[in-house]
């Protein structure tokens, strides 16, 4: 069960740098969309006997983070026309290497931590920490709009890594709860992204700079 | 009954959903405003049962939800004010979202589970994002766009840490849990560093939510940009909110035994705040961003007086219910007097005393009040704080905190005194708006609070604050 719950890690800290590399906004969504399905179906590896809320947790996490926020953003993108991210702060190529050298940190410092969990081994800590610095990176050196909004998911979606830890102490409905949060967050911010593209005729947030001393 | 609290508020904003008069669906708000007084008022005086589960309303969670719901009340009565004034705009969302934020900022007050606690405040600060986007133009629009992104980053931060904090029970060989009572129980076996990890995560995350520097960045554009009314329950609703789960944070770091790291921490934030704000209050034109510094300058005397420890918590406590109603003064007065003039910025706006007599007088005493001068509230509690950090024998903060005092006062008192006095020039930002009785008359109730507030406590708030006080220094 540990070498599948690894594997799957590994996979989720590969999806990472795809987003870090690729300059398409649509197959950034689907990345992280991919990546929402995985933190869905990790949950049911860690537990022993499924009852009926880890199912209905797991499923809805599958539902919003898989398919409904990312059909918002596709909504979004196709409101907005656009295609491609403009060319970064720190470019693709660069920004990949950053995050494959902030993945091994992450490995190299927080692999020695001691688990103390069921799961001893586990990449669970190491994955959160290296998701989550990915997603400041996309969040700090990108500038569409779209593309800040998707580095805020993926730095949820490190959180919610962490979450695995703590099956035990989140009950459904706050488990619920933060996922509502989450859908609810994503859509009334890709309503603001569709105002800021019809305002300013762009997604570019250097245009957002007349509020300043 | 407790439930209704939350319950009532959402109710209202669903009503206001379906409602299909713009020209009416603003008066549910006072019926809103003056529900939820009495029933906060019920709650706090009958002895009803207010322990259940996930959801106890103790003496701090009261002391705030009795801030929150007064400065409401008030808050309401110039919402319609203001919603008249803009009749021509669609109003369905604000009032939706207006009555939503006070039903979920209900529930942040009695959360005693983190994550019922994180959850209830990201949502408000979901629901309050169209409240600043009301005015539907390219800057109301940055402003809400970098409120819900700074905020949203901050939050999420706060869930790791929240995550973080229950970690380092499992770390410590504790069953897993978020429940705040089992982690202040079983405190002194959290994992050292997983705790203090979460710490400083929780006080990032939360800290963003109050507006402590350096996290304030969003703070005065979307004070800046949204309307008074909504300047007024950001400042004094959602940061006293904020505030209360850092206090539960606080509490859990002070059963663990951390407090001398978790006071480290505060001080400098604190004291970091009040400077910062000192430093963009000076020659600030703008008289909403003025008051959003004004704000994270409060913000940082509430994090110095947590990190002063036990000498400064009465000082510290009372300033939360200080600092909501003077912000509801100056909020709303700044907005009658960017109406009359058409503009915030006191190149235009000057004279304000002549043009509108009750709303100048009323910005005049206002930051008299805010700034700490007697005979007002804050006075008092700010006074509390200082003498705190002398009894703790801390002359060098006590000394810090004077001169940022008088930094701000000389800052704001600069602004002020521009806008209110003088001759208006000729033809500049004249509009046929002057004061009303629905739009002057919640501030001076407010303002009749404040100077209430600062001659005498009335003893049944005494005794709120004093168990406040006990509930935070962990006596049963």
């Amino acid at each position: 069960m540990n070498d599948l719950l690894n594997a799957l890690l590994m996979i989720m800290l590969v999806l990472n740098l795809f987003t870090l590399g690729s300059s398409r906004l649509v197959t950034m969504i689907r990345i992280v969309a991919v990546q929402g399905i995985l933190l869905g179906v990790l949950p049911l590896l860690l537990h022993e006997n499924l009852s009926v809320p880890v199912l209905i947790a797991a499923g809805s996490a599958i539902v919003l983070k898989g398919s409904a926020i990312p059909a918002i953003m596709l909504r979004a993108l196709r409101d907005a026309q656009i295609k491609r991210e403009i060319e970064p702060l720190i470019g693709f190529l660069p920004s990949l290497l950053l995050g494959a050298l902030g993945t091994a940190v992450a490995l190299l410092f927080f692999g020695q931590l001691e688990v103390v969990n069921q799961h001893p081994g586990s990449f669970i800590i190491p994955t959160s920490m290296a998701t989550i610095f990915v997603g400041f990176v996309l969040l700090t050196t990108r500038f569409k709009a779209i593309s800040q909004v998707l580095g805020y998911l993926v730095l949820e979606n490190g959180i919610f890594v962490f979450s695995l830890l703590l099956i035990e102490a989140i009950p459904l409905v706050v488990e619920m709860g933060m996922l509502l949060d989450l859908f609810v967050g994503i859509f009334v911010i890709s309503i603001i992204t569709n105002h800021i593209n019809r305002a300013f005729s762009s997604l570019d947030t250097r245009k957002l700079v007349s509020l300043k001393e | 009954m407790l439930f209704l609290l939350v319950l009532f508020p959402l109710a209202v904003a669903a009503l206001a959903l379906v409602v299909p008069w713009d020209r009416w669906r603003p008066l549910l708000l006072p019926l809103l405003g003056t529900g939820h007084l009495v029933l906060t008022i019920v709650v706090l005086v009958l002895p009803l049962r207010l322990d259940y589960d996930w959801v106890v309303l103790d003496a701090l969670g009261k002391l705030a939800l009795l801030c929150i719901s007064v400065l409401y009340f008030f808050c309401s009565y110039s919402a319609v004010a203001y919603l008249r004034y803009w009749k021509d705009r669609p109003n369905r969302i604000f009032t939706a979202c207006f009555s939503g934020l006070l039903g979920l900022l209900s529930l942040v007050v009695m959360s005693h589970h983190l994550g019922l606690l994180w959850v209830a405040i990201e949502g408000s600060t979901l629901i309050s994002a169209p409240l600043i986007y009301f005015n539907r133009n390219k800057l109301s629009i940055e402003a809400t766009w970098k409120y819900l992104l700074v905020g949203s980053v901050g939050i999420a931060l706060a869930l790791l840490g929240t995550f973080f904090l229950a970690y380092s029970a499992l770390s410590g060989g504790m069953q897993v849990t978020l429940s705040l009572d089992e982690l202040i129980r079983g405190a002194p076996g959290l994992s050292k560093t997983w705790l203090r990890a979460a710490f400083i995560l929780l006080l990032v995350g939360y800290g963003t939510k109050m507006g402590l520097a350096p996290m304030h960045s969003w703070k005065p554009d979307a004070y800046g940009e949204s309307s008074g009314v909504v300047g007024a329950v950001f400042a004094g609703a959602i940061t006293t909110a904020a505030f209360l789960a850092l206090l539960r944070v606080y509490q859990i770091c002070q059963a663990a035994g951390e407090t001398a790291f978790a006071s480290l921490l505060l001080l400098i934030l604190g004291t970091l705040s009040m400077a910062v704000a000192g430093l963009f209050l000076i020659g600030q034109k703008d008289l909403k961003r003025m008051l959003a510094y004004s704000s994270v300058e409060h913000m940082g005397i509430l994090t110095l007086g947590l990190g002063l420890g036990k000498t400064a918590f009465f000082g510290t406590l009372l300033h939360v219910v200080n600092n909501t109603v003077t912000k509801g003064v100056l909020f709303l007065s700044v907005a009658n007097i960017q109406r009359a003039f058409g503009s915030k910025s006191i190149d235009v706006v000057r004279g304000a005393f002549r043009r509108l007599p009750v709303s100048g007088s009323l910005l005049l005493v206002g930051f008299l009040a805010i700034t700490g001068s007697p005979p007002f509230a804050p006075f008092v509690s700010e006074f509390a704080i200082l003498k705190g950090a002398l009894d703790a024998g801390n002359f060098f903060l006590a000394g810090l905190f004077l001169v940022l005092l008088l930094l701000v006062f000389i800052g704001m008192g600069n602004t002020v005194l521009k806008a209110v006095q003088g001759r208006f020039p000729p033809g500049v930002g004249d509009t046929s708006y002057r004061d009303t009785l629905l739009s002057t008359a919640p501030v001076v109730g407010l303002m009749a609070l404040v100077l209430l507030l600062g001659v005498s406590i009335p003893p049944p708030l005494r005794t709120l604050v004093d168990d406040a006080v006990r509930t935070l220094e962990g006596q049963p």
